[in-house]
């Protein structure tokens, strides 16, 4: 039976309230505020902020495969997993799968870990989810949804079972978007609520508890997603839930983070889950997924890994929906030409995307980028390349308000950061304010998107300043 | 190895004005500065039996056509130089090893730059630099090292000020400078920022210019208009060192090792053992306020983490004891790049020769042109002075 050996989550530190977009465009406001991914991220780089968090104390190489889901695929065609798995710096002869098209993607990522550690395919799959969804401007989706990442890693051992899956398949009615759609469609709200979301969820749960011969009272928590508190309840009391089980769908927090939501609310509820528990976990999206939980023993706190809560807890308001069209890149811009080579991004790959350097073995010396002579004695390749610390100190910076050949009104810092471990990376800021960078400054590595250069993304890793508590 | 020292002559120099010069193309400044160069050495393109350029883009001209086309120099050698801001100043010291070996007799090393031609803010970076490592401004390459030194040495921006002040004050008497209106440390402090520490006065401008050199032997000077002032070479140092600073956790930042090298090298083969004594005067490279204090540490004029006080204690003024950048630097000329390493070499030449342009130092013997280059990875130094 395929466990649960760890899980992790990831929302962007901006949060925008709902109370701003309503008065942006003079229209009623539905209560809380939402997470605004930065303009330098995207499901992918999410996910692999989730899938770190997730991996933290864990040994990447350990792992047999990775799963990503979304309904935001950077890419239509190139696989988003092959780019993830680089970064987390796993191994390459790994299973790497998409899964997309569907808020329901995650759950038919897990079901398909799962059945690839129980057939011995895999001994263990890292599955990841995220979502950056537009919703119409001036529209309560705008308002509703949010982004955001999970991620759990199902292995052969760990705390928690999964079991009992059940799925119900391909309903005609919902919330969609074609490919060459930018904003989330709807038709008729209360229909797709109805037989969209609830039919199918609710028989998806009762199919398991049936299955499974247990009764509500049995649960310890209906992990349930869904768009919004009220259609949640409903699903709750044809299941004979009441409110107290009910794991928190992120609506005030976070918003709908669309594939991502099941991941981050298993994460919230295994995060708290005592020995013994169970849990119902149920996903919707063109039918519904449902599974049953078992935990065995509670999951113990693992350094370096924030979970939901340690990610709910780092916020920072933007000011205005202004900011939100900026980061979601709503309005057209003029963006200046940027080259780039696919054969370089190729070729240094290992130093860009896993962030690899290289230790002389004369001098010990860890020198980044990847020399062939030694920078420090001068012998020549004697080098062995190594991992990289993501944290490290300040050792000088600039705010640069000249970029492209632009001016830049607010200036992108660039900073010179010495690693704990040895070796030296110049690396943009993002998230902090430029303001408030100093020298000696501890920061950490977060994996971003550079530029469009040559028309592909190119993804590289950043820094921003180590979270505190809002 | 050997020594240049007293082996070459400078026996003509030229320089067009430098700015914004949009209706002038390469073709024209060129033509403008070696001309100038060939009427005062008296000699005619005919003279003249190979050629060196400087050019940093090859949107102002590549290959040894940058300078063989607009003056029709056909039949004869030409080469394109390019060394980051040492582009022109290795120019000459390539013109320098052709005379002195022998092989030819009358040389021209030139540069010109029109970086106006590019729009946009501040140096194109398309060209040049890594799409995903180590993406920073000019400006922003230097202010790394004024960060640091805040930090270590506890300077801050009105000390950077003091630099702009002093050459602003220089520049203005020049009239071939870009910029002749004197400012104040206000001024510096209140501009915008540009790349923190350093503000648009902190910074040079862009600018379009040439300049150009004839260069032979001493006794072929002798003969010659300037047979009675010629100058000779003393020194010809080119250093080259880590382009990725920001990559090696041993730069410290507090100076610069190409310049430091290069400074070693040139007082050496001119067999100074005393710079801050010996050196009358100085053209550096002031392509931001920091790179001009920390050129004087580098280049032993003081001692190190005290360029700040070097120059508020007034030694580098016109009329101080080691006056630095007395036209006005790049921070009023601007900085057409192919070109900054021979206008220098001109500055220095007519200071010498006592028929400066504008301020003009006293008595001066022994003149120091440098140039630093790219992420501070290539220096030259070259030492000028008149027959003993």
């Amino acid at each position: 039976m395929a466990k649960i050996a760890s899980f992790g989550a990831y929302i962007p530190l901006f949060r925008l309230s709902r109370q701003e977009m309503g008065n942006a465009w003079g229209v009623p406001a539905v209560p809380g505020e939402r997470a605004v991914a930065n303009a330098d991220e995207d499901s992918l780089t999410m996910a692999v902020a989730a899938g770190l968090d997730c991996l933290a104390g864990i040994d990447p190489s350990s792992v047999d495969g990775l799963f990503f889901a979304t309904t935001t695929a950077p890419y239509s065609e190139k696989q988003s997993a092959g780019v993830i798995a680089a970064a987390l710096d796993m191994r390459r002869d790994i299973n790497t799968a998409d899964f997309g098209g569907s808020l329901r993607a995650a759950t038919t990522a897990l079901r398909a870990a799962a059945d690839a550690i129980d057939s011995g395919s895999a001994g263990s799959i890292l599955v990841v989810a995220a979502d950056c969804r537009l919703g119409e401007p001036e529209s309560m989706w705008e308002q509703l949804l949010g982004d955001g990442a999970g991620a759990v890693l199902i292995s052969k051992e760990g705390p928690a079972a999964m079991r009992g899956f059940h799925s119900v398949a391909g309903e005609q009615v919902g919330a969609w978007r074609r490919s060459e759609d930018r904003y989330v469609r709807s038709f008729e709200a209360k229909a797709e609520t109805q037989y969209g979301y609830v039919q199918s969820a609710a028989q998806a749960g009762k199919a398991v508890l049936e299955k499974e011969g247990m009764a509500p009272g049995d649960l310890a928590k209906g992990v349930i997603t869904a768009m919004d508190p009220r259609s949640l309840g409903t699903v709750a009391r044809s299941l004979g839930l009441d409110a107290g089980q009910l794991q928190d769908i992120l609506f005030l927090s976070v918003g709908n983070p669309g594939a991502a939501l099941a991941l981050m609310m298993l994460a919230g509820a295994l995060e708290q889950a005592k020995a013994g528990e169970k849990l119902l976990v149920i996903n919707h999206g063109d039918g519904a997924d449902a599974f049953l939980v078992e935990v065995a023993e509670a999951f113990a706190p693992a350094a370096g890994r924030k979970g939901l809560v340690g990610h709910l807890l780092q916020k920072r308001n933007l000011p205005n929906y202004t900011a939100y069209v900026h980061f979601r890149k709503l309005m057209e811009r003029e963006e200046p030409p940027l080259r780039s080579s696919a054969v370089t991004y190729w070729r240094d790959s290992r130093m860009e995307l896993n962030l690899h350097g290289a230790k002389c073995r004369k001098c010990g010396a860890v020198q980044y980028p990847i020399p062939r002579v030694c920078g420090e004695c001068g012998t020549r390749d004697e080098l062995d390349e190594v991992k990289l610390d993501k944290t490290g100190t300040v050792y000088t910076f600039t705010l640069d308000h000249l970029v492209g050949g632009q001016y830049l009104n607010v200036p992108v810092p660039r900073l010179v950061v010495d690693l704990e471990t040895g070796g030296r990376l110049f690396l943009e800021m993002t998230d902090g304010d430029p303001q408030e960078v100093k020298v000696g400054m501890p920061v950490e590595a977060t994996f971003r998107r550079l530029h469009e250069g040559s028309g592909f993304h190119n993804y590289y890793w950043k820094c921003r300043p180590l979270p505190t508590a809002a | 190895m050997g020594s240049i020292k007293d082996k070459t002559a400078i026996m003509g120099v030229g320089c067009t004005k430098f700015g914004e010069i949009w209706e002038k193309d390469a073709e024209d400044l060129l033509v403008e500065a070696v001309y100038e160069a060939l009427d005062d050495a008296g000699i005619t393109p005919d003279d003249i039996e190979a050629t060196w350029v400087g050019v940093l883009y090859n949107f102002t001209g590549v290959s040894g056509s940058a300078a063989a086309e607009p003056l029709k120099l056909f039949g004869k050698p030409a080469t394109r130089v390019e060394n980051f801001c040492a582009s022109g100043m290795d120019a000459f010291r390539n013109a320098c090893y052709a005379v002195a070996s022998g092989v030819y007799d009358v040389v021209l090393a030139c540069g010109v730059e029109k970086l106006m031609d590019t729009g946009g803010s501040g140096l194109p970076t398309g060209e040049m630099g890594h799409p995903i490592l180590g993406n920073v401004s000019a400006p922003g390459m230097f202010a790394l090292a004024a960060t640091r030194c805040f930090h270590e040495h506890g300077w801050t921006k009105e000390d950077l000020a003091h630099v702009a002040v002093k050459n602003h004050k220089n520049g203005a008497l020049h009239p071939k400078a870009h910029f002749r209106r004197p400012i104040t440390v206000e001024n510096v402090l209140n501009a915008p920022m540009i790349a923190w520490p350093l503000g648009r006065f902190d910074c040079c401008a862009m600018s379009d210019g040439a300049a150009a050199l004839v260069v032979t032997r001493p006794e072929i000077a002798k003969k010659s208009k300037h047979k009675d002032d010629y100058v000779l070479t003393k020194a010809n140092a080119l250093a080259v060192h880590t382009m990725q600073p920001m990559y090696r956790a041993s730069f410290d930042y507090l100076g610069f090792p190409a310049t430091q090298a290069a400074a070693r090298l040139a007082y050496e083969e001119a067999g100074i053992k005393n710079p801050a004594k010996e050196i009358s005067f100085a053209e550096v490279h002031d392509c931001f306020t920091i790179t001009e204090i920390l050129n004087y540490q580098d280049l032993q004029f003081c001692e190190p983490g005290q360029g700040a006080n070097f120059v508020r204690e007034g030694h580098v003024e016109v009329d101080g004891d080691l006056p630095v950048n007395p036209s006005g630097g790049l921070k009023c000329f601007g900085h057409p790049i192919g070109a900054t390493g021979c206008r220098m070499l001109y500055e220095v030449t007519k200071q010498l020769q006592g028929r400066a342009d504008g301020a003009q130092v006293k008595n001066p013997r022994l003149g120091l042109a440098h140039n630093l280059g790219g992420p501070a990875s290539v220096c030259s130094v070259t030492i000028l002075g008149l027959p003993e």
